[in-house]
């Protein structure tokens, strides 16, 4: 589904990532670690298209899709999803309206038509239910006064309703208590089908409890130092971040 | 030679136009002095004290100088090169749709503004203002039936004199401000509404003003009474054609609303604003006051401001009356080299006054916008409350928002409540929106409607829809 070959990638002059390759499948998870400022974020934003940062070699192929060229609206209606780590605040645009014309938008490039108000809202119930959130933050504008914990739940329900083939969730653990995490991880579980495929963005092994990874990969200033199976994750908890790097690094270089 | 005296040695000229009434004028000299204010008062066929109206402000306006205190630039404007009266050459009195000329009807058509009946569906009833005169009012019959009176102000002078002599003034004086100084000179039409005690207005009124002539300016001049118990909403739309000069707009509306009485004045403006070099663009300078008059009236001004070079105006409401209300809800918007300098003043004189501010101020391009409003609230106005929020948004990094708040509390049982942001419109909400599927351009205006909300949900249904698309061309292009 996506091969990231070689990628890398800087803002403002600085290379944030420095050759990364990445293959995952339909029906797969990927856990992306790694220390903060490691370059995991810029690596999914950049994966769904975000303007600041520039591609200086690589490729991203999505579906047999050169994605680096497309923009960011074109990857979303493609299927490329991703749940923000610090979700914006859109003052006056209510939540479930801008739900509705994601939903549409996703629907016109099927060539499907679109839902209108009622109907969206009978679609969005189930949805709810899934990540347990209470239905008058659908009235509300797009993530404001949300707390921290509410704004994550809203990007996983926003990931129920546009059922994308890749999505890529940010830190969606941090900022949740443990029953919003269970809840939440159950929700993205039964959202995991064999067609679809999820990278999985964390510093902490505690999201990986609750959504077993096919594929581990820690990420270290800019590089994928080890890959591994879920019970990488477990070592790295033991052991640390400086483990992987003591094996892999030497003067400051990938082996 | 300064203006003052270029006007000087014109007001000495001698009488050289000596047309008498009823003559028509295609051609209109140009400048202003007390011959041209005389001319228009005899094309009008004025009564007396319309005359002496007239006049006494010319006079009162010699004395006076443009206000130079707004946070706006432009070059010092020559009144001698301004044609002060302009009217299409077919005779535009007319009984009944089919005489309109057809090029205006066409024009309005284009304007997406049609006469026809279909109106009537929308319930909207229309008056249009072609350059300086009133060339249609739709749907007189209709509403006589319920008392209204819907009419270019010129009709009112001859018909309600009595009216037009009580009203005219008596919220904005003829020596109020240089502005309105001289449209009470010079002002050639505009609408006329009269709403008796105890009537719900069965429609909504409607005025489109429409500068056609490069060298004429538009002095537009409205006067709306609601009696006790009585209601009107009135919906004003302006649009201009591009010229490389500038033109001056300067109207003067008054509304009076009595006992219990309630009017509601929506504007989308959108008058041609220049290039994006700054050549050409309307001059707009306008001075719009509400008197609540009567006790528990309210008066409400929405505007959409996205035109006009220049914009210069500040929709006022003194609460007279006890437990009146005056609101204001606005947007502005500037985008390439305009300059906004708009707000409102809120003046509590009755007790148990409420009033509130709502301004959305979208910077653009090279633009200026800035807010200016004023709360006063007098020794008696006991108990009185205003809330104001004044945001600004920034697109770009070479506009710039401004907010002058000025507030005079006079007395200690009443309540003042300011808030103000500003926001820079943010790479990161339209990436956010874009990540979910929008387009860019979709995603911009998803932003910009979400920030104007409280303002185009004041809005009647047809106006909004228009403001947002207004919205959407302006900004065009000025994001990323
Ligand atoms: N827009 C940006 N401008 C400047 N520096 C950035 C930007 N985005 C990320 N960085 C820098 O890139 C590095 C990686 O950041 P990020 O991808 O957010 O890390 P992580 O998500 O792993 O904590 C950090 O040093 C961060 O400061
Ligand atoms: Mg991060």
């Amino acid at each position: 589904m996506l091969t990231i070959k070689n990628l890398h990638a800087e803002v403002e002059g600085n290379e944030i990532l420095k050759g990364i390759n990445l293959e995952i499948k339909a029906g797969e998870v990927h856990a992306i670690m790694g220390p903060n400022g490691s370059g995991k974020s810029t690596l999914a934003k950049i994966i769904a298209g975000h303007p600041s940062y520039e591609v200086t070699q690589g490729e991203i192929i999505y579906e047999g899709e050169d994605l680096i060229e497309m923009e960011p609206d074109e990857r979303a209606r493609k299927g490329v999803f991703m749940a923000f780590q610090y979700p914006v605040e859109i003052p006056g645009v209510s939540n479930s309206m801008l739900m509705r014309e994601a939903y549409n938008e996703i629907q016109k490039e099927k060539g499907l038509d679109p839902l209108d108000p009622l109907e969206f809202e009978d679609y969005i119930i189930d949805k709810l239910n899934l990540v347990e959130m209470d239905q008058k933050l659908l009235d509300r504008n797009v993530n404001v006064g949300f707390s921290g914990g509410e704004k994550k739940r809203n990007e996983i329900l926003q990931m129920a309703v546009l059922k994308p083939k890749l999505a890529l969730l940010d830190e969606t653990d941090s900022g949740l208590d443990i029953d919003a995490l269970r809840i939440v991880s159950e929700g993205i579980n039964k959202l995991n089908t064999k067609d679809n495929a999820v990278m999985l963005v964390t510093h902490y092994q505690r999201i990986l409890n609750y959504i077993t990874p096919d594929f581990v990969h820690v990420l270290v200033n800019g590089r994928i130092h080890k890959s591994g199976g879920k019970e990488l994750a477990l070592e790295l908890e033991k052991h640390g971040y400086e483990w992987v790097t003591a094996n892999t690094e030497v003067n400051g270089e990938a082996k | 030679m300064s203006d003052t005296q270029t006007i000087e040695s014109l007001v000495k000229q001698p009488y050289k136009y000596g047309f008498k009434t009823n003559v028509e004028y295609d051609y209109f000299p140009k400048g202003l002095n007390e011959d041209i204010v005389n001319m228009i008062s005899d094309i009008k066929e004025d009564p007396d004290f319309m005359r002496e109206f007239r006049l006494k402000a010319y006079r009162h306006w010699t004395t006076m100088r443009d206000p130079l205190w707004a946070n706006i630039k432009y070059p010092r404007i020559n009144y001698d090169k301004i044609q002060f009266y302009s009217a299409p050459k077919k005779k535009p009195r007319l009984d009944s749709l089919d005489e309109v000329d057809p090029e205006i009807l066409e024009t309005y058509e284009k304007l997406g503004i049609p006469l026809s009946e279909q109106k009537m569906l929308a319930g909207v009833a229309v008056d249009a203002v072609f350059d300086s005169v009133s060339v249609a009012t739709t749907f007189k019959e209709k509403l006589a039936e319920a008392g209204v009176v819907f009419c270019s102000i010129s009709e009112a002078i001859k018909n309600y004199p009595d009216l037009v002599k009580k009203y005219m003034g008596s919220v904005v004086p003829y020596n109020d401000n240089f502005f309105a100084a001289m449209n009470s000179a010079v002002f050639s039409d505009g609408s006329f509404v009269y709403v008796p005690k105890g009537v719900v207005s069965p429609m909504e009124l409607s005025t489109y003003f429409r500068i056609n002539n490069e060298e004429s300016g538009q002095f537009e001049r409205t006067l709306i009474i609601a009696e006790e118990d009585s209601y009107v909403s009135y919906l004003e739309g302006c649009t201009a054609p591009m010229f490389s000069s500038n033109q001056l707009h300067a109207a003067v509306v008054e509304l009076i609303a009595l006992d219990r009485a309630q009017i509601k004045y929506s504007t989308v403006q959108n008058w041609y604003s220049g290039d994006e070099k700054g050549v050409g663009g309307i001059y707009n300078f306008v001075t719009k006051r509400g008197l609540c008059k009567g006790d528990y009236s309210k008066i409400s001004w929405t505007q959409v401001e996205t035109g006009s070079a220049i914009t210069w105006k500040y929709p006022s409401v003194i609460m007279k009356g006890d437990h009146s209300i005056g609101e204001f809800y606005s947007v502005a918007v500037t985008n390439d080299k305009m300059e906004a300098d708009t707000g409102t003043k809120m003046i509590h004189l009755g007790k148990n006054t409420n009033s509130t501010i709502i301004s959305k101020g979208i910077a653009a391009g090279n633009s200026q916008n800035s807010y200016r409003g004023l709360v006063k609230i007098s020794p008696k106005a006991a108990n009185s409350r205003n809330y104001s929020v004044c945001d600004s948004m920034l697109i770009g990094d070479r506009c710039g928002a401004h907010t002058f708040p000025y507030l005079e509390a006079g007395n200690n049982t009443s309540s003042v409540e300011h808030e103000a942001t500003t926001s820079k419109i943010g790479e990161d909400q339209i990436f956010y929106l874009q990540q979910r599927g929008l387009d860019e351009e979709d995603a911009v205006s998803l932003i910009i409607n979400g920030f104007c909300k409280e303002v185009f949900k004041e809005l009647p249904m047809e106006f909004a829809v228009e403001a947002i698309k207004l919205l959407g061309i302006k900004l065009e292009g000025s994001v990323g």
